[in-house]
């Protein structure tokens, strides 16, 4: 039973990220990209990861993708860009990409007497209560810290996102550059230095 | 039954592999964040199933964190995107080799 949700919800997480790689539309990159979040959350319950995947279907699928398609629904038709054409680049990508999943998976494929079963685990194996008190006691630093970063987040994207928060050019460049006909400030900085008024006035 | 470790290596292998394609291959700064979703998800499916076939909860823990991280990376990335084309320049991260200044 297990075996068979793995092969069809992995069938789908990969379908779904080559779609998310190879979609023109932004818009129906993202949705699949909510369909691979859900298959992965599928994953993580066969893994017995129970709070995981109801933390990635709420955190993932619900706050971040909504984000997501807002700010792709805000930019409209500016969000449409086609697939990088040909070139260095591309070639390198397949290369690499290609390069990796062998590494990896041949490596893996060595080592496989290592863990070929899992561990014998209690029913309360990945539970709220076993990660929360994880979190609490063992873990107290890389809760703080994140608590930390999701403030700094909730900061530079109000800062960026408010934009007139953000320091303009504008403001360093001299009046006249910026379309003024006379420097008042520049004016009467140099009549203090003690310049001809006439000068001055030029 | 479940799957021995190696099948969830290799997914979670191939998955990276085309978050990682999907970052060099397209142009769009949109894209390129989900498929940086993509590669994160792909540690966390496999810190997932080594907590499993480990028989540790610690793994979770990290897969938590990563998570927290993914989100504060996605507001950051989004608000330099809407930044980006409020200032009215073009949306392709080839355009945009000069950043300094």
């Amino acid at each position: 039973m297990q075996t068979v949700i793995f092969y069809l919800a992995g069938a789908t997480c990969l379908g779904s990220a080559l779609a998310v790689v190879m979609q023109r539309n932004p818009f129906q990159a993202a949705l699949s990209l909510i369909l691979n979040l859900f298959s992965l959350a599928v994953l993580f319950f066969v893994l017995q990861g129970d709070f995981v995947g109801v933390a990635q279907v709420l955190v993932y699928a619900g706050a971040v993708m909504v984000m997501f398609l807002f700010v792709i629904a805000y930019l409209g038709d500016r969000a449409h860009l086609e697939l990088r054409r040909g070139g260095v680049g591309s070639g390198a990508a397949a290369v690499v990409g290609i390069a990796i999943f062998l590494e990896i998976t041949i490596s893996a494929h060595r080592s496989n007497g290592a863990l070929s079963a899992p561990a014998s685990v209690t029913e309360s194996f990945g539970s709220p209560e076993r990660i929360g008190a994880l979190l609490l006691t063992d873990h107290l630093l890389a809760f703080e810290v994140i608590s930390l970063l999701l403030l700094v987040g909730a900061i530079a994207g109000v800062v960026l996102g408010a934009g007139n928060l953000l320091p303009r050019q504008e403001a360093r460049r001299p009046a006249v550059e910026r379309g003024a006909l006379f420097d008042l400030a520049r004016a009467r900085s140099e009549l203090e230095a003690g310049e001809d008024m006439r000068e001055v006035l030029k | 039954m479940s799957p021995g470790i190696g099948s969830w290596i290799t997914l979670s292998a191939a998955l990276f592999s085309i978050g990682l394609a999907g970052v060099m291959l397209r142009r769009n700064p949109l894209v390129i964040l989900l498929s940086l979703e993509i590669m994160l998800n792909a540690g966390n499916l496999l810190l997932v199933a080594m907590a499993r076939y480990l028989g540790n909860n610690e793994g979770h823990v990290l897969a938590l964190v990563v998570m927290a991280v993914a989100a504060a990376e996605v507001v950051v990335g989004l608000g330099l995107i809407v930044a980006l084309a409020r200032r009215g320049s073009s949306l392709d991260v080839d355009d945009l080799k000069g950043l300094a200044g």
